[in-house]
């Protein structure tokens, strides 16, 4: 199943591993199932009176690794506190596997693990005492497989050989790992994690990308806030898009990439007669760039090998002509009016 | 027992919708806080200038004797509060007594404000506080821990200066039977139980400052400023009690009746001012510990 994983990691294409991710695992829990995630008009305001989230209704299907996201400050490490019981929400509820957040924190959290806003270690103890203490902290852990289970999370995240090292020598990507670690001190049905890549180099991207592919594969639902667009194309079956408080939009990341329309995308030497004809033809959206010219996909009654025939018989050398699908970002654009990070 | 024990591990696992809570856990906290605390070099560096305080006494007294037992026998000094320096060059046993009414007013509790201080704002500050809380700690278990074993940590600190102050003593003085303020004698054995509960006394008040300290330390997300603050508030406290105009409140503070740690060594134990101060503690621990509670359960972790 790692193969698997791996293989469709190494396509050329990152949206190939993004419809990979789902086919490629056997999926033992279908995304189907109750929520694991289920709010009700949560609104959290601050003392401050800044409105942080306003009325989210969000559903997190069972089994599903679910992109949460927004630009910073739109409200999602907010949410991801309420559904963690640090804040109070200010009206609405949440559930968490079936539970009402925060009442039921003491029986739902044990099946939780949580990255939140970062990693936060005690400098001063190496990598694996600040796991046992962690530990120590759940109720329901089991002191006797407490060793052998901070040996494996730590065996996990590749940290085994920095684990009696002092966690304040540790690099910023070694932290993340550390958190990770305690995220994964014991199997759960939720993984939550707030910018689980924050601070790694590509190559420890590639390794977060393919445990969550694997935990998933293993039931365990995965709830993953980011505002990096391919991080989640590249590993989410589902998604929602928050911005300024709001939820704009949620379901699965194939559903979303579609929903944005393509581009038409024309290489050729002679752009300018290409723009031309194109427009003849009623296209619209078109821009320019150098040999490059991109407009809206004409809608599917237009065949587009006429379309290209035309070019060709206006005297257009084309040496590109194909339609671009939708990317996640294309669909956030088209729903905010806004580039991703204008907001921040 | 064990195979019971083992299925009730393995029906904990996820899955099971209720874990099943291991009931010993509390005391693994509690063992956990105190293994960290007791790690951090701020807490040696904190029992260093504790357990210096006797060396330094010791070595002034001895140097300004000359090193003799010279010192006329220091009478029953009972009005005016223990002066116990007087003795201390007859029997190295006071030396004890010395150093924790030397410690008390300040440098005792400072250390114990600096730990209770950062107890919960050192975690909100450092992040760790939200991955204990989702862990789950619990709030009012991690509150009760974190008062616990700032506890220990004043009995830790009260026991560094009397047994610093005790080797000091039998170092560069004469130790033996022991005069209480009393004038009554009892033998050395006795002395040292006395010692110990009086190291005990002084322990159990500064129970009512930890809780101004943990107070204190729900209220802010910085460790420093937490420190800071319940350091003030004792240096505050202790100027309000020496002003005799302000007599009507001093009964009220809780440092008031610190000294009367003294009265152990009377013959017998004159408890009057002791059940005083304890009761005193008592009322503090109530109040900042309920207050203590009702903040940082309600309160929203930010940080």
């Amino acid at each position: 199943m790692t193969d698997t994983a791996a293989e469709a990691e190494d396509a050329p294409e990152g949206r190939a591993a993004a419809t990979g991710a789902a086919p490629g695992n056997p999926a033992p829990v279908a995304a189907t199932g109750a929520p694991v995630i289920r709010t009700r008009g949560l609104t959290k305001r601050y003392r401050g009176g800044q409105l942080a989230v306003d009325g989210l209704d969000l559903t997190v299907p069972a089994g599903s690794v679910f992109g949460f996201l927004g630009p910073n400050g739109s409200g999602k490490t907010t949410t991801i506190r309420m559904l963690m019981g640090l804040i109070d929400p200010t009206s609405g509820t949440a559930e968490v596997l079936g539970r009402p957040m925060p009442e039921a924190a003491r029986t739902v959290l044990p099946e939780v693990g949580a990255l939140i806003e970062g990693p936060a270690l005690y400098g001063f103890l190496n990598g694996r005492d600040n796991l046992l203490r962690y530990d120590r902290a759940d109720p329901t852990a089991d002191p006797r497989t407490r060793r052998a289970r901070v040996d494996e999370a730590l065996a996990r995240v590749g940290l085994a050989a920095a684990s009696g090292k002092k966690a304040k020598a540790y690099s910023l990507g070694m932290k993340q790992r550390l958190g990770l670690a305690a995220a994964l001190l014991r199997p759960r049905r939720l993984l939550v994690l707030d910018e689980p890549t924050n601070g790694l180099d590509p190559q420890g991207m590639r390794e977060i990308r393919l445990l969550v592919r694997e935990l998933a594969a293993e039931g365990t639902t995965v709830f993953l806030s980011s505002h990096l667009l391919d991080e989640i194309e590249q590993v989410c079956t589902h998604a929602a898009v928050m911005a300024r408080g709001r939820l704009i939009v949620q379901g699965p990341v194939a559903d979303l990439a579609a929903s944005a329309r393509g581009r038409l995308a024309v290489t050729t030497p002679d752009p300018g007669a290409a723009a031309r004809i194109l427009k003849e033809h009623g296209l619209t959206g078109l821009s320019t760039d150098g040999d490059r010219l991109t407009a809206d996909a004409p809608p599917a009654a237009v065949d587009l090998a006429d379309l290209n025939a035309s070019l060709v018989g206006g005297g257009v050398r084309v040496r590109f002509f194909g339609v671009e699908r939708g990317s996640l970002e294309d669909a956030f654009v088209a729903l905010t009016g806004e580039g991703f990070d204008v907001a921040g | 027992m064990s195979r019971a024990e083992k299925s009730q591990a393995e029906r904990a696992r996820p899955g099971d919708p209720r874990g099943i809570r291991h009931p010993l856990w509390t005391l693994g906290l509690l063992r956990s806080e105190i293994t960290t605390l007791l790690r951090r070099h701020r807490t040696y560096a904190l029992l260093a200038v504790l357990a210096a305080v006797p060396v330094l006494i010791g070595i002034a007294v001895r140097i300004e004797t000359g090193g003799g037992g010279g010192g006329g026998e220091g009478g029953p000094d009972g009005g005016a509060g223990p002066a116990f320096l007087a003795q201390v060059t007859n029997n190295g046993f006071f030396l004890v007594f010395a150093a924790l009414a030397a410690t008390l007013p300040v440098f005792l509790p400072m250390a114990v404000g600096v730990v209770a201080g950062d107890a919960i704002a050192g975690e909100a500050n450092s992040g760790t506080l939200r991955y204990l809380l989702v862990a789950p700690a619990g709030r009012t278990r991690l509150l009760l821990v974190k008062y616990a074993s700032v506890l220990v940590f004043c009995l830790v600190a009260t026991l560094v200066v009397a047994v610093s102050a005790l080797a000091v003593g039998a170092l560069l003085f004469p130790v033996g039977d022991v005069t209480t303020i009393s004038g009554t004698r009892i033998g050395f054995g006795e002395g040292l139980v006395r010692a110990a509960l009086t190291a005990l006394v002084v322990a159990v008040s500064l129970a009512g400052f930890a809780a101004i300290g943990l107070f204190v330390s729900t209220l802010t997300g910085s460790g420093i400023g937490a420190m800071a603050a319940t350091v003030g508030l004792l240096i505050t406290v202790q100027i309000l009690d020496s002003i005799p105009q302000l007599s009507g409140v001093h009964p009220y503070l809780f440092a008031h009746y610190w000294m009367s740690f003294a009265d152990v060594l009377r013959e017998p134990v004159y408890w009057d001012d002791l059940s005083k101060n304890f009761q005193l503690q008592g009322l503090y621990v109530a109040v900042f510990g309920s207050a203590a509670w009702a903040r940082f359960t309600a309160k929203d972790i930010t940080a």
